[in-house]
């Protein structure tokens, strides 16, 4: 085993050990009661948030593409989980909450999948800020088209109509144009999503790890060396961008199911560009990074709630400093220099040093 | 005559898309960023305007020169503060900082002038309108429209006759060639900004006047659809966010208005798609040849 | 000498103070949750506004009963509604005036019927707000309610048959009310004539006016609030269009936007509980201590909040509420007493079943000369 392979493989191996702790702790305070409302209740939102910035990662920090749209994957796999959840219930009366979880997540993904494929087919032959201006123009798209979608159940089968309400009046209705899904029956929980990490960290670690990982990297760093060693950019670009959207569409449908209604407006513009922010600020390329800073991130607005309306306008002012502070190359010089006459003077030229965060 | 109304409509919409679309287009060009805060210092022009006209009482004239001379100042103290030490950064730390940026003035307008919209006031510019048979044309949509024009001419002028204006275009084209025969960078995108951040004033007056309500987040969309005009002319090309821009605008009308109101943003940014597929890099946008 | 008197003094006066509140006083720990940043601040501050000019008034009387007021944001967004919410209760609340939209409303309530909290929200209009939930209450009219009404008062008064209507299809308050409007008016005989929409986005209305003043409307209907409402009237101004512009209660507002020409919305008219403009000793009372306090003239919503307080207290005196109830035992006295109760607010004489939906009559007022004028 050679030392760079050992070494990604303890930090793959604390990356799980750190999700995991999490887990049980947290578990444990909601067993023992000590936790607060709060944090109890943003739990399953910390799990959905975490599995949109792992798999943005996955296609801005190793595929080399800025994505504007992740948020309408989420979108679309949210509705989606909140139907087949509706329909699960009503027409075939399944009552088993976690069988009917699953299954939403897994059609979540799915038609997020799907959704992904369709826009990475032409998206993905198109370059740097026109991608990310196309990604952007299909999450618009996407919020466009489910703000007029009616799908209800009427006469004991599913039922959807488009721009205009057609169903019924009696109908039951699982998503109703501008109201969102409705009614539906909160059903994910923090085990679930905890899972759905995991699931989510397996996946992209194992695939980045891969011959298809290497490849894709190999397209981002330098795609025409890439491509004249063979490897196609497109096929493995695709792999990324569809993986992404797969999961994203899976933390929509955990994210949708845990509260009573979903609205197109949560999935705008604004929300991909708040995932891309965990991105960044978590290191690209870094999948730890990621897990910290969208959970971080998460709460954070909740802890300054005291500060109330100044609470967004600190968000903003960090966010600038820290850009400012993490890129500036004399900043950056400074702080190394910093770091390494504090190791020289502790540690005696240990040369072992994680390379998560590194990027061109 | 109702395709003639719809028409000038969107001529009218999309100028005004296309002021904005020349400031990220400029931009763009020269410093290689997409300042996703253009949008919120056109909502700062809209309100400085309206300081000017409600408030202290000065002719409108002089309103859009306080405007525009605050929101040059604003332009230049952004790209000074938050972008110059990120010159050297990778892009999108520098779009997550333009991001920021963004957040930060919509929630210093908040804080400034607090959450209830105010109305632009009626003057000169959208106090009358013309008749043509049965077309009533508003007067700003002429005056939009009118100043479009002139902006463009004064432009093109300005970057093909001018010293700066051959410094802009070559620092767009090669950045470091530019540094080696002696023209100064800094400067040159410093003084970029103050033009960006001048058009984004007469946009947001121009935008206020014909949709005369001015809130915290009154900057946000419009923004987003000029940014998306300027990839539609092609990104970093002057006639490019001209043309993209009163096109997106007539797409935008003419989609709400025979397909469906409920996806006219969905129509225009389909179409945004399929030209973005047809022509890579915009309508007017050049290919870069890459160097291996 | 003098110290030690003073001591003394003191400690008389706190003993006196104390025993006073130990005594009577009863405080009520009310969370008001809203929207205080974000696109929708301006409904979710004036709901808090609203109701803390009410706390202050109901806590400077020095009656048996004191407000402290707990503010929350939820950014009128779901999954921040229920953050809140949760720090609204780990703060300790008794009981929540909000929330002030609709979705997020809909999502903490349901919660708050999980968990048996109280809500009484002065704005959150949508049927889905009380819909299979005993726990929450509404100040403001349901859309339902208000769509109704409008087709019936334009029927009855006979204003016109061509209508057209222009809404917000992205939200839940003008869709909600254009539903039933609809219903209604095809049941008393009134055309539609056009319909169309716009989003929360939308700047340019000039398709939407068009195709109204192509259809030939005599009425334009805008269940809509009064931004995109002074935007409408401007371009209908431009196009020279001059129909009836009803509107509903969101409407309120209009005239009080700084630098809106009131010339324009000349002859709209609405229905609504409220004007501020209004003569009423108690409106007049309350425009002047909101405008002291911030400097703004307070919109409809900011008046639901203001009764949304005396309610809750009126409410839980006669519940019996005390200090050290928790939410859960708060709930169900608070749902008992509301259903008792009648109050006459800012906002009119109200009365409430257990559906959660308000009683009481709205008012049609035309605009005249800028100003508000009423009809019977």
């Amino acid at each position: 085993m050679t030392k760079a392979k050992r070494n990604r493989l303890i930090y793959n191996m604390i990356t799980y050990g750190l999700v995991i702790a999490a887990f049980i702790i947290l578990q444990s305070m909601v067993d023992a009661k000590t936790i607060t409302r709060s944090l109890k209740g943003q739990l399953v939102p910390i799990c959905a948030w975490v599995v949109m910035a792992v798999s943005l990662n996955l296609v801005i920090g190793f595929s080399g593409e800025l994505s504007l749209g992740h948020a309408g994957f989420m979108s679309v796999g949210a509705y989606t989980g909140t139907i087949v959840s509706g329909w699960m219930l009503n027409v075939f009366d399944v009552q088993d909450t976690t069988l009917r979880l699953v299954v939403a997540i897994l059609a979540g993904g799915l038609m997020a999948g799907l959704a992904g494929t369709l826009i990475g087919i032409p998206v993905l032959r198109l370059r740097g800020d026109y991608l990310a201006i196309v990604t952007l123009a299909f999450g618009e798209i996407i919020r466009n088209l489910v703000n007029v979608l009616y799908v209800g159940i009427a006469d004991g089968r599913l039922q959807a109509s488009f721009l205009k309400k057609t169903l019924p009046s009696q109908a039951i209705m699982l998503v109703d144009g501008a109201k969102g899904a409705v009614k539906i029956k909160p059903i994910s929980n923090f085990t679930m999503g905890f899972i759905l990490v995991m699931i989510t960290l397996i996946v992209v670690i194992n695939l980045i790890n891969s011959r298809t990982g290497r490849a894709i990297q190999a397209t981002r760093d330098n795609r025409i060396a890439a491509e004249s060693m063979g490897v196609s950019v497109i096929r493995y670009k695709m792999t990324a961008f569809v993986t992404a959207s797969v999961l994203a569409g899976m933390a929509g449908a955990l994210y949708g199911l845990n509260a009573t209604t979903v609205v197109p407006t949560q999935f705008t513009f604004n929300q991909s560009i708040n995932v891309l922010v965990f991105v960044v600020l978590g290191g690209l390329g870094n999948i730890l990074g990621s897990v910290i800073s969208a959970a971080f991130l998460t709460v954070l607005p909740e802890l300054l709630r005291e500060f109330s309306d100044l609470r967004m306008l600190l968000y903003a002012i960090v966010l600038i400093l820290v850009m400012i502070f993490t890129n500036n190359p004399l900043i950056r010089d400074f702080i190394g220099r910093l770091f390494q006459s504090l190791r020289r003077r502790f540690s005696h030229g240990s040369q072992d040093e994680t390379t998560g965060g590194e990027t061109k | 005559m109702i395709f003639l109304d719809n028409l000038i409509n969107g001529l009218s919409l999309g100028s005004i898309y296309a002021i904005i679309a020349l400031g990220y287009t400029m931009v763009y060009g020269i410093a290689k960023m997409l300042n996703f805060a253009h949008g919120d210092v056109i909502m700062v022009g809209g309100y400085m305007a309206f300081c000017g006209l409600q408030y202290w009482g000065v002719p409108t004239v002089l309103s859009l020169v306080i405007a525009m001379a605050v929101c040059t100042v604003l332009g230049v103290t952004i790209e000074g503060l938050a972008y110059r030490p990120l010159r050297q950064a990778p892009g999108l730390a520098v779009l997550i900082t333009a991001i920021g940026m963004s957040y930060l003035l919509q929630n210093l307008a908040l804080m400034i002038w607090g959450a209830n919209p105010k109305s632009f006031p009626t003057t000169f510019i959208n106090g009358s309108s013309i008749r043509l048979g049965s077309l009533n044309i508003s007067s700003a949509t002429v005056y939009t429209i009118l100043a479009n024009v002139i902006i463009m001419v004064l432009l093109t002028l300005f970057t093909s006759r001018t010293r700066m204006g051959k410094a802009m275009r070559c620092v767009s084209q090669d950045r470091g060639a530019a540094q080696l025969m002696g023209i100064n960078v800094n400067r040159t995108i410093t003084v970029t900004f103050a033009i960006g951040s001048a058009l984004a004033a007469i946009a947001g007056v121009l935008l206020c006047s014909s949709y005369p309500i001015l809130q915290p987040t009154t900057g946000s969309m419009p923004g987003i659809k000029a940014f998306t005009a300027a990839v539609f002319g092609g990104i970093g090309s002057i006639p490019g966010a001209m043309l993209g821009g009163v096109l997106l605008g007539v797409i935008e009308i003419f989609g709400k208005a025979y397909i469906s109101t409920e996806l006219g943003d969905a129509i225009v940014f389909a179409v945004l798609i399929v030209v973005l597929l047809v022509r890579p890099t915009g309508l007017l946008g050049k290919a870069v040849r890459e160097k291996v | 000498m003098k110290k030690v008197l003073a001591l003394i003094l003191a400690l008389a006066m706190s003993l006196a103070v104390c025993s006073a509140f130990a005594e009577d006083t009863v405080t009520l720990r009310i969370a008001h949750i809203g929207p205080t940043t974000g696109a929708a601040a301006l409904y979710g501050l004036a709901t808090q506004h609203g109701a803390e000019v009410a706390a202050a008034e109901i806590n400077a009387e020095g009656g048996k009963y004191r407000v402290e007021l707990i503010c929350e944001d939820d950014e009128h967004n779901v999954e921040k509604a229920i953050n809140a919410y949760n720090a609204a209760l780990d703060a300790n609340a008794q009981m929540i005036l909000g929330n002030t939209t609709s979705k997020p409303c809909e999502a903490a309530g349901a919660q708050g019927y999980m968990d048996r909290v109280f809500f009484l929200t002065p704005s959150a209009s949508s049927t889905a707000v009380t819909e299979d939930k005993d726990n929450v209450y509404q100040i403001c009219f349901s859309d339902p309610n208000q769509g109704a009404a409008s087709a019936e008062y334009i029927a009855s008064h006979n204003l016109g048959t061509r209508i057209a209507i222009i809404y917000n299809n992205a939200d839940v308050y003008s869709t909600g009310i254009r539903d039933t409007f609809v219903e209604k008016a095809q049941e008393k005989g009134l055309t539609i004539v056009t319909e169309s929409t716009f989003t929360d986005e939308t700047t340019d209305f000039t398709v939407q006016v068009g195709e109204a003043k192509d259809a030939g409307a005599e009425i334009v209907f805008l269940p809509i609030y009064y931004t995109p409402a002074s935007m409408i009237l401007k371009t209908a101004s431009d196009k020279g269009f001059s129909p009836i512009f009803f509107g509903v209660d969101g409407m309120d507002g209009i005239l009080d936007v700084e630098g809106f020409d009131t010339s324009l919305a000349e002859g709209v008219m609405l229905l609504t509980p409220f004007v501020a403009s209004s003569e009423d000793e108690n409106v007049v009372k309350f425009v002047n201590s909101y405008k002291e306090a911030y400097n703004e003239i307070p919109i409809q919503f900011a008046a639901d909040a203001y009764d949304g307080i005396y309610i809750l207290v009126k409410a839980a005196e006669k519940a019996g509420i005390t200090s050290e109830m928790a939410y859960d035992e708060v709930c169900d006295l608070m749902i008992a007493a509301i259903q008792e109760i009648e109050v006459d607010g800012l906002t009119g004489h109200m009365t409430w079943d257990s559906t959660g939906a308000v009683t009481k009559t709205p008012m049609a007022a035309t605009i005249v000369d800028g100003k508000y004028v009423f009809e019977d």
